[in-house]
């Protein structure tokens, strides 16, 4: 299981907003493509999938805060 | 880093928009150094991802009526305005030698900016926890970027020689602020876009590449 984790973006930028997922639970995701779109004052930024596999979970949906470090979703390699 | 620089002309926003995605793909699989894009819009109404409707003062029909278009768009930021008379720049750049920083590159920018405007002779300046680049109370330049693979792309316009009437359609940036331009803050005279750009490039080759 490989964590989705939000990496630091920036200094002083410690929070973003999750805005868009561009896979939903349980779709196969390939690594190095845009997962999930963050959103903070000025800017958006497109996460990539960290490994291929099964999106299994997804723990922060569409309009939360999320900080930086914190899980986002899973992903079961394979 | 290096970059090159590409005008585009008035091009409609949705070609700019093309052209950006492309070549931040390539730039980011590391086929193509980093680019700067620099245009002009028709006018075009355009809403970050989480921009709030509200800041558009109208009704869109009413928009297309007069042959204003209006987009939903992937950049941060709110809602802004382009149209002739402003220079859009899109500095299409791999953040990773730039240290995968988006704060910085978003100060950056606004560096950029502040270095063209001052150039005029404008007293151009940033304020403390907002993004954009202010002459006094009025504001000259906006600013909303995306990042993809640790490319960005969007940017920054800059109000040369515009109908600043228009910006009364939108609360720009969901602010109740007033908008400005070069010509209004320096009324030395007609400006010439072509040179305004090349300004611009090399203001942004200063900050970027020189650690201006």
């Amino acid at each position: 299981m490989v964590k989705v984790i939000l990496p630091e973006l920036g200094e002083g930028i410690t929070k973003a907003i999750v805005s868009y997922w561009y896979f939903q639970k349980d779709q196969a995701v390939k690594q190095g493509e845009d997962l999930v779109e963050l959103t903070t004052d000025k800017a958006t930024f497109n996460l990539p999938a960290p490994a291929s596999g099964k999106l299994s979970d997804i723990l922060a949906v569409e309009g939360q805060s999320v900080n930086v470090a914190e899980v986002l979703a899973t992903i079961e390699e394979g | 880093m290096e970059f090159s620089t590409l005008d585009l002309g008035l091009v409609d926003y949705e070609t700019s928009l093309s052209i950006q995605r492309e070549l931040a793909r390539d730039i980011s699989l590391g086929k193509r150094v980093s680019t700067l894009l620099l245009c002009e819009h028709n006018p075009v109404i355009t809403l970050g991802r989480l921009a709030d409707k509200n800041n558009i003062l109208g009704r869109e029909e009413d928009f297309k009526a007069r042959g204003i278009a209006v987009k939903n768009t992937t950049r941060g930021g709110d809602v802004t305005l382009h149209l002739p008379g402003q220079l859009v720049a899109y500095p299409v750049f791999d953040l990773r030698p730039l240290g995968r920083d988006i704060h910085s590159f978003l100060r950056g920018l606004e560096k950029a900016a502040v270095l063209l405007l001052r150039g005029y002779g404008i007293g151009a300046q940033t304020k403390s926890g907002l993004t954009g680049v202010w002459s006094g109370n009025k504001k000259i330049a906006s600013i909303g970027i995306a990042v993809s693979r640790w490319v960005a792309y969007h940017g920054m316009s800059i109000n040369v020689d515009c109908d600043l009437d228009l910006f009364s359609l939108i609360r720009p940036c969901g602010q109740d602020i007033m908008m400005t331009s070069i010509l209004k803050e320096n009324a030395a005279g007609a400006l010439d876009m072509v040179a305004v750009k090349k300004r611009a490039a090399d203001k942004f080759y200063e900050v970027f590449c020189q650690g201006g």
